[in-house]
């Protein structure tokens, strides 16, 4: 068996499982993001009065953090009221984006299910645990049973070998794999990620290939726990796991290989996350606003690369550069370690930590005719305000670059660490 | 469940992500009346005058990628459309629309068969979308009794609230 179908297995508690088998299978945390009031009214509709595991339940409020309409801010206004009355975890504007938060607080550690009505579950692969975006009403059941239905998926092996070149990160790789494979690769499969460059990256890389996993389709991801996963829980999680591992024999539905030794800087045009070229090879026109944040391109390593490329210099005069830290605890690191500072002096926008506007809710939306380059996850159209705004998805690096000039630019050359080699 | 007619609503696009189906600057609404006045607006703003209660909408590649928003199901569901036929779905938006009761009938190149107005009938059953206007047939995914007993209860809540109550 799979490392995944020993992981459902388990929460089912059978000996085995195989694709394509239905289990009805504990779930360990269960996840509500501030968009699902609705999640509220199903338990209602389900017969629901309490929640079986409160300890295992949590409310997360990253999307419209703080409230910026009288709707959302009643929807979150009922989502507290309920967190406080059934006694579940409850993080609230000030802490950030959902699964970010989530890892940071130790309610994921290698071998756990997580359902959440965000798509981007599929980001705790890079944990060793399974993540899965639901719906409400999934979610909903989950609160009162403490488990629900799965079908075991497939599972497919994207092998990824070679050592990144300066200024390419993990973002890249994945945009190169999505332009590769196509955005329905993987429906209703889980992806692997192997080979040494995943070895290689750090843990916060690895999140990000896990992150737009579900951008191939998938329905969860995964990279077999190593020290660096170890090492990340820490303190966090006190309680022992045991990390699954996939037997030898195992054989994947499919295997695909890529190598990154050669690889340049990736783009995906609009409005598709699989319409992926070159950085050099994309027409370049007048980009009016930058996005570094969320929880695809937000984290500590992120900011530190932008803070990089525009330390000392000055973004264009006709450029808005916005900046989210994916959740409290890097905002605090990176205002510790300067980089703030840096991209404020630079001219960045730097906002509470949330998803920002990523899902066109607030906080930058973007007007008809408008372009934004973005470290995000999705430039499906109208996805950051107008359907008219053209999304171009590309690395922090070549967000930074391109808030520069002011137009997309490859961040090879605005690195310092390079030009001193 | 006995088959389901109706007239072809035809969007032969790839890729038709939840943020178009349903707009994010709207995820906030909870009223199905509300949720369907925005039906497909990201990615034709006519689209809800086109349909009338009972239509079947006809999709191509991997309809409904993206987000987890139900919304974006039942968007499609208060707006009228019986049936959604499609070359490939997104697998969170395939799961809600089997929770909230929408059939659904992945069967690739059909698409291509359909002109907007025609008569269509699926058997959710045997698998297979017949264009009784064009006089074609083709055979798609033949859907689970598990599956298809939640489409003939209008999807998994009646069947969650007798488990639920029931202990």
């Amino acid at each position: 068996m799979h490392a995944i179908e020993k992981i459902f297995a388990q929460k089912a508690n059978v000996e085995r499982v195989k694709a394509g088998d239905r289990v009805w299978a504990d779930v360990d945390l269960t996840v509500n993001v501030d968009l699902y009031r609705t999640v509220l009214a199903e338990f209602e509709n389900l017969g629901g009065t309490k929640i079986k595991y409160p300890e295992r339940v949590a409310f997360t409020f990253s999307i419209n953090a703080p409230a910026p309409t009288i709707q959302s801010a009643s929807n979150e206004k009922d989502m507290r009221e309920f967190a406080y009355k059934h006694g579940i975890h409850l993080f609230d504007i000030n802490t950030g984006v959902v699964q970010q938060v989530l890892m940071e607080a130790g309610l994921v550690w290698p071998g756990t299910i997580s359902i959440a009505t965000d798509s981007h579950a599929t980001i705790l692969g890079a944990l060793g645990a399974v993540g899965m975006g639901v719906g409400a009403v999934d979610l909903a059941a989950s609160m009162i049973k403490g488990n629900i239905w799965f079908r075991v998926p497939e599972i497919i092996k994207i092998n990824i070998d070679g050592e990144l070149q300066p200024g390419v990160m993990a973002k890249d790789v994945i945009l190169k794999v999505l332009g590769e494979l196509k955005q329905d690769v993987a429906i209703y499969k889980a992806i692997e990620y192997t080979g040494s460059a995943v070895r290689n990256m750090s843990l916060s890389s690895r999140m990000v290939l896990c992150n737009m996993a579900v951008e191939l389709g998938a329905k969860t991801s995964y990279i077999q726990p190593d020290e660096k996963v170890i090492d990340f829980l820490g303190s966090r999680v006190t309680r022992t796991y045991e990390i699954p591992t996939t037997d030898p024999d195992f054989k994947y539905a499919e295997e695909y290989s890529l190598d990154v030794n050669q690889l340049v800087p990736q783009v995906a045009c609009p409005h598709n996350v699989d319409n992926v070229c070159d950085l050099d090879d994309v027409p370049k026109k007048p980009v009016n606003q930058c996005l570094i944040g969320t929880c695809t391109g937000g984290r500590l390593e992120d900011l530190a690369i932008a803070a990089e490329i525009l330390k000392g210099r000055k973004i264009n005069a006709k450029t808005r550069l916005i900046v989210i830290p994916a959740s409290k605890e890097i905002y605090l690191k990176a205002m510790e370690l300067g980089y703030l500072r840096d991209l404020i002096e630079a001219g960045a926008t730097v906002t509470n930590p949330g998803c920002g506007p990523c899902l066109g809710a607030h906080m930058g939306v973007l007007a008809p005719g408008e372009v934004c380059v973005t470290a995000s996850n999705r430039n499906f159209s109208g996805r950051m305000g107008s359907p008219q705004a053209e999304l171009y998805l590309a690395s922090p690096a070549t967000v930074a670059a391109t808030a520069i000039e002011g137009i997309l630019t490859n961040p090879r050359g605005y690195l310092k660490s390079q030009q001193r080699s | 469940m006995s088959d389901i007619k109706g007239k072809a609503i035809v969007l032969n696009m790839n890729n038709v992500s939840t943020d178009q189906i349903f707009p994010g600057q709207y995820v906030n609404l909870t009223d199905p009346n509300e949720i369907a006045e925005h039906v497909l607006e990201g990615a034709d703003k006519s689209f809800k005058n086109r349909i009338k209660t009972g239509d079947i909408l006809v999709a191509g590649n991997n309809f409904g990628c993206g987000s987890s928003r139900e919304q974006a199901v039942i968007t499609l569901k208060e707006a009228g459309f019986a049936a959604v036929i499609a070359n490939s779905v997104g697998r969170i938006w395939y799961r809600n629309a089997i929770n909230l009761g929408l059939p659904v009938l992945i069967c690739e190149g059909f698409v291509n068969q359909v002109e907007e107005g025609d008569e269509i009938e699926v058997n959710l059953k045997e698998g297979i979308a017949k264009n009784s206007s064009k006089g074609t047939i083709a055979k798609g995914n033949a859907i689970s009794d598990f599956v298809l007993n939640i489409f003939a209860n209008g999807g998994i809540k009646p069947m969650m609230k007798s488990k639920i109550l029931s202990k």
